[in-house]
């Protein structure tokens, strides 16, 4: 089998406050606690199931600063081999395109490499675009939104899993899958796992290693012009039930003309 | 005036709700062309529909391969078309795949991307509701075509007659290396009741419903609604409900007129999902569930004496 490379992000929990800075309206990374995202533990959990059945290595990429390192230790703990962090003071502010083609050229740094695994949409941005961009850059079929995963030979079939329902896909590799909610239970670190994800090699690369140029902020091709905090809502009135709550809230929404 | 290209999201050749949001944005920016892909014989059956939003030109992409491979036959079509026809901006729904259309286009175009607006204004500035409706953004493209997938729901949809004269232009064609083809299609089949993002009333149960059979409860308050019914993750996860009708952070964002949530704590990842809704009334037991603190109005009681006679009152005054 092929070498595997899943995509991981680390995101602010959703659990704690998450804010944009003040100075250029960029996520603020650092106000909130920092989780390795839920969807991606699937992407690696996916990996490492394909990796039992067919062989491989399976190695972990992740885009941003610093402190990624936890969530890329998570994954190494689950399992992986090995991880590539490119990490570099000039992608602060880059957006979706821009991030994309520096995991493209990540991408092409891993050898054998001819699976890439991602979540289906990251809990921060919500772009839910990062795996179809990648697969355009790379020039492979993408296979997203993936609930059921086959691998036969060189041919991918997936489950995808929209809105609109089930679509089976299928598309040969070297190709990019991102998965959903549903695909799998990922599985925890066991304390084996923790002590050998310390020695397992993590390859730090810059944007210059990858011979990428226009990221960050001033190059992004959008801009944020304006940002503002919601007005949080306000609680409105909470009455008891005593029997009569249905009739209650019926003529609160006549009231608000709503019936 | 320049074109405003919108892609057009249809099913058994209905125009999704979505697109004539689209066509409704596009006419403040420039001229709207609607733009069908799809099997052959796809657009005639729509071309009435959007000209009835006010489509001025329908440009029909029709193949075999384009309703057989994912997401590359619009890219494609898509393409073709900014090169040939310059547009001010690309509009397309943010579904699953009009982000991942989106996204594509843009990179290969080398567009500006702006994912997921609720709102886009005549100059092309974006606004978008990021963190679970926590901030609003505004956003603009800094070069290239402004590519914007819009959130189903965002705009208001306003009816007016255009043109919309048929063009015919060529599907190009499909690389097998780098597609991905389609063996098969399991649709949702929708039932009678509104779709979850588009319905302008939304029933949801929680974990308090307690059942799957219980849930008709929540059925019928939103039946007597005329709503679509939601669900929390909890009570997804509990079996109680299908998956597709959660709502939150990772179910589906709504916003509609009123949003009702029965046994429904209100979790943050929950209320992510429906905060922007205009009006929201809960029914909770415990009166200090966080859900109250962002309902307009709120019962403290039991679901299964609530729920019940409020449909009741809403049906005697039909
Ligand atoms: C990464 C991540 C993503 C998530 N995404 C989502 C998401 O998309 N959507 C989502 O909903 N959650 C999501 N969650 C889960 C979320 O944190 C909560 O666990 C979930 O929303 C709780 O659902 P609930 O309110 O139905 O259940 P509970 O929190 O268990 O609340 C049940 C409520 O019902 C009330 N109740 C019980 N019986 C009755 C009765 N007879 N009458 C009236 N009230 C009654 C109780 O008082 C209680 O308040 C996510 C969590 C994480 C970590
Ligand atoms: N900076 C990043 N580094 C590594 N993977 C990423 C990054 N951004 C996005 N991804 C991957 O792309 C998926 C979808 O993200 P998005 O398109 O931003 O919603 C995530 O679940 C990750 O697998």
């Amino acid at each position: 089998m092929p070498n595997i490379v899943v995509l991981v992000k680390q995101v602010p929990d959703t659990y704690s406050e998450r804010k944009l800075s003040d100075s250029d309206f960029t996520l603020d990374r650092e106000s909130a606690d920092a989780v390795l995202d839920e969807i991606n533990e699937r992407a690696i959990e996916e990996a490492l199931v394909i990796k039992e059945a067919h062989g491989g290595e399976v190695t972990v990429l992740s885009v941003g600063p610093e402190r990624a390192t936890e969530a890329i230790r998570k994954g190494l703990s689950m399992g992986a081999d090995k991880a590539v962090h490119v990490v570099d003071d000039s992608l602060h502010g880059s957006d979706l395109l821009q991030t994309a083609k520096v995991l493209a050229a990540a991408v092409g740094k891993v050898e054998g490499a001819e699976l890439v695994i991602a979540g289906n949409e990251a809990s921060d941005g919500q772009g839910g675009a990062v795996p179809a961009v990648l697969a355009e850059l790379l020039g492979y079929p993408q296979l997203t939104h993936a609930r059921k995963v086959e691998i036969d030979g060189s041919s991918v079939k997936v489950t995808r899993e929209t809105d609109e329902g089930l679509t089976h896909l299928e598309a040969s590799l070297p190709a990019v899958i991102s998965v959903g909610e549903k695909i799998n239970e990922p599985r925890y670190p066991s304390f084996k796992g923790i002590m050998a994800a310390k020695k397992k090699p993590v390859e730090t690369l810059s944007v210059a290693d990858l011979g990428v140029d226009e990221v960050g902020l001033d190059a992004a091709w959008s801009t944020v012009t304006e940002a503002a905090p919601k007005p949080p809502r306000e609680a409105g009135q909470r009455v008891e039930d005593e029997g009569d709550g249905g009739v209650k809230v019926a003529e609160y929404l006549v009231s608000q003309k709503l019936i | 005036m320049a074109e405003v290209l919108v892609l057009v999201d249809h099913l058994d050749g209905e125009v999704k709700k979505v697109t004539f949001e689209l066509l409704t944005a596009a006419r403040e920016i420039g001229s709207p062309s609607a733009v069908v892909v799809g099997a052959p014989g796809t657009a005639s059956k729509l071309t009435e529909q959007l000209g009835a939003y006010g489509a001025e030109k329908v440009y029909v992409a029709e193949s075999d391969d384009a309703a057989s491979y994912l997401v590359t036959p619009q890219v494609d079509v898509l393409e073709s078309l900014v090169s040939s026809v310059s547009p001010a901006a690309v509009l397309v729904s943010a579904s699953a795949d009009g982000k991942e259309i989106s996204g594509r286009l843009a990179a290969r175009v080398s567009g500006g991307l702006l994912i997921d607006a609720i709102g886009v204004d005549g100059d092309l500035t974006v606004t978008k509701s990021v963190f679970g409706g926590a901030f609003v953004v505004k956003t603009k493209a800094t070069k290239g075509v402004p590519v914007i997938s819009v959130r189903p729901g965002g705009l208001e949809a306003v009816a007016a007659q255009g043109a919309a004269a048929e063009t015919a232009v060529e599907v190009p064609a499909v690389d097998a290396a780098t597609a991905t083809k389609i063996t098969g299609r399991e649709p949702i089949v929708g039932g009678d009741r509104p779709e979850l993002t588009e319905a302008s009333v939304v029933v949801s149960g929680g974990r308090g419903v307690g059942s799957a059979e219980s849930f008709s409860v929540v059925e019928q308050l939103a039946d007597a609604l005329g709503a679509a019914v939601g669900a929390s993750r909890a009570a997804v996860d509990s079996g109680y409900y299908p998956a597709q009708f959660q709502v939150g952070q990772t179910g589906k964002t709504v916003s509609p007129q009123l949003y009702i949530a029965l046994g429904i704590s209100g979790a943050i990842q929950h209320r992510a999902g429906m905060q922007t809704s205009k009006t929201i009334v809960a029914v909770n037991k415990d009166a200090e569930a966080p859900i109250f603190e962002i309902a307009d109005y709120g019962i403290v009681g039991d679901l299964f004496k609530v729920a019940p006679q409020l449909t009741e009152e809403i049906q005697k005054r039909k």
